[in-house]
C-alpha cells in the first residue's frame, strides 16, 4: 500500500510539469490584468489628445499612442477584460445550455435524442464564424451579442461531448440502482451522472476558451462584436489597420497580448491534460 | 458502402434545406427593408408600398420562401440591391477568386504539413523536432487577422517586396498573381500547417515504432526507403481524413483573410453584403459557403469510412 501511494505521489509531482506551471503563472497574471486593468492603466482608455497622435513608444506612453492620441498601453490593459470576458462568457453559456441538453439527450435517448442531435448537425454544418455572423447580422452588433453568438456556436460540440459521456454512464450499475430507488430524472442527471462527466467536460471547456476568445476577437475585428470606443483587442486591431505603415505599435500591442493569452491557456490546458493522462503527453497530442 | 453514401448524401440535402430556411428566416427579421432600399431615401410611403406589393413582400413567409428557393435551385439568386447586378454573377466571380486562394492554400497545407510532421518525427527530441513543436505552438495561437497584419507590416510596408492586398489575373501575369496571393496563403495556412504537422508527427512516431518498420530496418533497407515507403503511407491515414476536415476550417478562415487583404472573394462579398444590408447577396453567399462546407465534410466522412470499416456498418457516431 505504502509503495503504491508513494509512486502515485511521484507521478503527481512529475505531472506538475513545466507547461502547467508556466501556463498557470501566466494565466494568473493575465487574470489580474483583466480584472484590475482599468486601475492599473496610467491613462483612461478613451482619453484623447490631439497633440499626442500616433506617437511611438516612449517612457510616457510605453506602447505609444493611437490615431486619436489615446494611450495604447492603457487600452491594451483595459481591453484584456473585454476580450477575455467574451471568451469566458461564451464558454460558460455553451456549458450552461449544452451540458443539460447533452445529459438529457444521452440519458433519455429515443426521439428526443434524435431531434436534438439533428439540430446540432445543422448548426455544425456551417463554419463557426459564419454561424456567428448569421446570429449577429440580425440586429445592431454589440459585445453582449458577440458573447451570445460565440456561445451558441460552441453549444453543439458541448452537447455532443456530454451526450457521449452520458450514453456510456447510463448503463452503469449505480445509475440502475438510482433508477431502482425511483429517483427523478433530474436527480439522476445532476447527482449521479454529472459528477462523473464533469472532469472531461472541464478539460475540454478550458481548451475551448481559446477558440472562443479568438472567434470573439475575429467577430469584433469584422465589426460585428464590440463597438468603438471600446478597447476590445480584435476591434483595436481592426481600427489600427489604416495606420499600420506609420504606427505599427497600435496593432502590435493588442495582437501580441492576445497571442500571449492564447499561448497561456493552451499551455495550461495541455499541462492539465498531461497531468491527468500522462500517456497523451508522451504521444505528443 | 453504397447505402452509407446514399444515407450521407440525403442527410446533407436535408441539412442544406434547413440551412436555407434558417438563412431566409434570418434575413427576413434583419433590420432594413428591401422595398425602401430599392425606392431610395426620399421615396414617399406610397411608392415604397407599391414596390413592396410588386415584389410580393406582403405575402406570407412560406410563399416568399417557396418563391425564393425554387429560383435558387435553378441558379437564380435574384438581383443585388446595392450593386444592381445579378447575384449569381457576383457570386461566381467571387467564388472563382476564393477557390484559387483555397486550392493554393490546401496544396501548401498538405505539402508543408506532412513534410514538417515527418521531419519532426524522424528527428524526435532533437533540434528539428523542438523547432517544429515551437512553430506548431505559435501557429495555433496566432489569430489569422493579426498574423495577416504582421505579414503586411513586414513584407509590404517594411521590405516592400509584396503588395499588401488586392488581386491580379493569373492569365495576364502569373508572377504578379503569385505575388498577390502569397501573403493571404501564408496567413490562411499557418494554423492548418501547424495542425497537420502535429498530427502527422504523432502518427508517424507510432508507425516508426511498429513491427513492420523494425522488420524493414532489420532487412537492411536504407533509412530513406523505410521512412517514405514503409512508415509514411501507414501514418498518412489519419492525416488524410483531417485534411478533408481542414477544408472546412479553410472556408471559415477565408472570410477574415479576404477582409485583411482586400481580396475580392466570397468572404469579403459576404461582409460587404452584411454591412449594406443587401439581403439577396447575404442569402446567396451564406448558402454557397454552407454548401461547400457541407460537401467538404461529406468528403471527409466518406474518406473516413473508407479508412475505417467500423463506421460503414455500425451507427456512424
Amino acid at each position: 500500500m505504502a509503495s503504491s501511494s508513494r509512486s502515485t505521489q511521484t507521478a503527481v509531482f512529475r505531472s506538475l510539469n513545466s507547461k502547467l506551471l508556466i501556463g498557470s503563472g501566466l494565466l494568473l497574471l493575465i487574470a489580474f490584468v483583466a480584472i484590475f486593468g482599468s486601475w492599473l492603466s496610467p491613462y483612461a482608455y478613451d482619453q484623447m489628445s490631439v497633440l499626442q497622435r500616433m506617437k511611438p513608444p516612449s517612457s510616457a506612453h510605453w506602447f505609444g499612442t493611437d490615431e486619436l492620441g489615446r494611450d495604447v498601453f492603457s487600452r491594451t490593459l483595459t481591453g484584456a477584460g473585454m476580450s477575455i470576458a467574451i471568451g469566458f462568457g461564451a464558454t460558460m453559456l455553451s456549458l450552461l445550455v449544452g451540458v443539460p441538453l447533452g445529459l438529457l439527450s444521452g440519458y433519455k435517448r429515443g426521439g428526443f435524442d434524435e431531434f436534438v442531435m439533428r439540430c446540432m448537425d445543422v448548426l455544425l454544418s456551417m463554419p463557426p464564424i459564419m454561424l456567428g455572423l448569421l446570429f449577429l447580422a440580425v440586429s445592431e452588433p454589440s459585445a453582449w451579442k458577440a458573447i451570445l453568438a460565440v456561445g451558441c456556436v460552441y453549444i453543439p460540440p458541448t452537447v455532443r461531448l456530454t451526450r457521449s459521456i452520458a450514453l456510456e454512464l447510463a448503463n452503469e450499475e449505480f445509475i440502475e440502482a438510482a433508477r431502482a430507488r425511483s429517483e427523478s430524472t433530474w436527480y439522476i442527471l445532476i447527482k449521479e451522472i454529472l459528477p462523473n462527466a464533469w472532469p472531461t467536460i472541464a478539460v475540454e471547456g478550458s481548451l475551448r476558451v481559446t477558440f472562443a476568445i479568438l472567434l470573439g476577437a475575429a467577430l469584433s475585428f469584422l465589426g460585428m462584436g464590440a463597438q468603438p470606443p471600446s478597447s476590445e483587442w480584435g476591434l483595436m486591431i481592426s481600427q489600427a489597420r489604416p495606420y499600420i505603415a506609420q504606427a505599427p505599435w497600435i496593432a502590435l500591442a493588442p495582437g501580441l497580448a492576445m497571442c500571449l493569452t492564447v499561448i497561456a491557456i493552451n499551455l495550461f490546458g495541455d499541462g492539465l491534460r498531461a497531468a491527468i493522462d500522462p500517456r497523451s503527453a508522451s504521444r505528443g497530442h | 458502402m453504397a447505402l452509407y453514401v446514399i444515407n450521407r448524401l440525403l442527410a446533407v440535402m436535408v441539412v442544406l434545406l434547413v440551412i436555407s430556411m434558417l438563412v431566409f428566416g434570418v434575413t427576413q427579421i434583419m433590420p432594413g427593408d428591401v422595398a425602401s432600399t430599392i425606392a431610395g431615401q426620399f421615396a414617399s410611403p406610397e411608392v415604397v408600398d407599391a414596390i413592396r406589393e410588386k415584389l410580393g413582400l406582403n405575402d406570407p413567409f412560406y410563399v416568399q420562401y417557396w418563391r425564393w428557393i425554387s429560383s435558387v435551385v435553378t441558379g437564380d439568386f435574384g438581383q443585388s440591391l446595392i450593386m444592381e447586378r445579378p447575384v449569381s454573377a457576383l457570386i461566381s466571380e467571387a467564388f472563382m477568386a476564393s477557390a484559387s486562394l483555397a486550392i493554393v492554400s490546401f496544396i501548401s497545407v498538405t505539402l508543408f504539413g506532412i513534410l514538417l510532421g515527418v521531419w519532426a518525427a524522424v528527428r524526435r527530441d532533437k533540434l528539428a523536432d523542438n523547432l517544429v513543436s515551437t512553430f506548431t505552438y505559435v501557429g495555433i495561437s496566432i489569430p489569422e487577422f493579426f498574423w495577416g497584419i504582421v505579414l503586411i507590416m513586414f513584407f509590404a510596408n517594411y521590405l516592400q517586396i509584396l503588395p499588401s492586398g488586392g488581386v491580379a489575373s493569373i492569365s495576364a501575369s502569373p508572377g504578379v498573381w503569385l505575388s498577390h496571393i502569397i501573403l493571404p496563403v501564408i496567413t490562411l495556412t499557418l494554423t492548418l500547417i501547424a495542425h497537420v504537422s502535429r498530427l502527422t508527427r504523432s502518427s508517424m512516431l507510432e508507425a516508426l515504432d511498429s513491427q513492420y518498420v523494425r522488420n524493414a530496418r532489420a532487412k537492411g533497407l536504407p533509412e530513406r526507403t523505410v521512412i517514405f515507403r514503409h512508415a509514411l503511407p501507414n501514418a498518412l491515414m489519419p492525416t488524410i481524413t483531417v485534411l478533408a476536415l481542414d477544408v472546412g476550417w479553410l472556408i471559415g478562415g477565408i472570410v477574415v483573410v479576404e477582409v485583411v487583404f482586400s481580396y475580392p472573394g466570397i468572404g469579403r462579398l459576404l461582409m460587404f453584403a452584411i454591412e449594406r444590408h443587401d439581403l439577396p447577396l447575404i442569402q446567396a453567399s451564406i448558402l454557397v459557403i454552407a454548401l461547400i462546407y457541407c460537401l467538404a465534410n461529406l468528403v471527409a466522412d466518406l474518406l473516413y469510412a473508407v479508412v475505417n470499416p467500423k463506421i460503414r456498418y455500425g451507427n456512424g457516431e
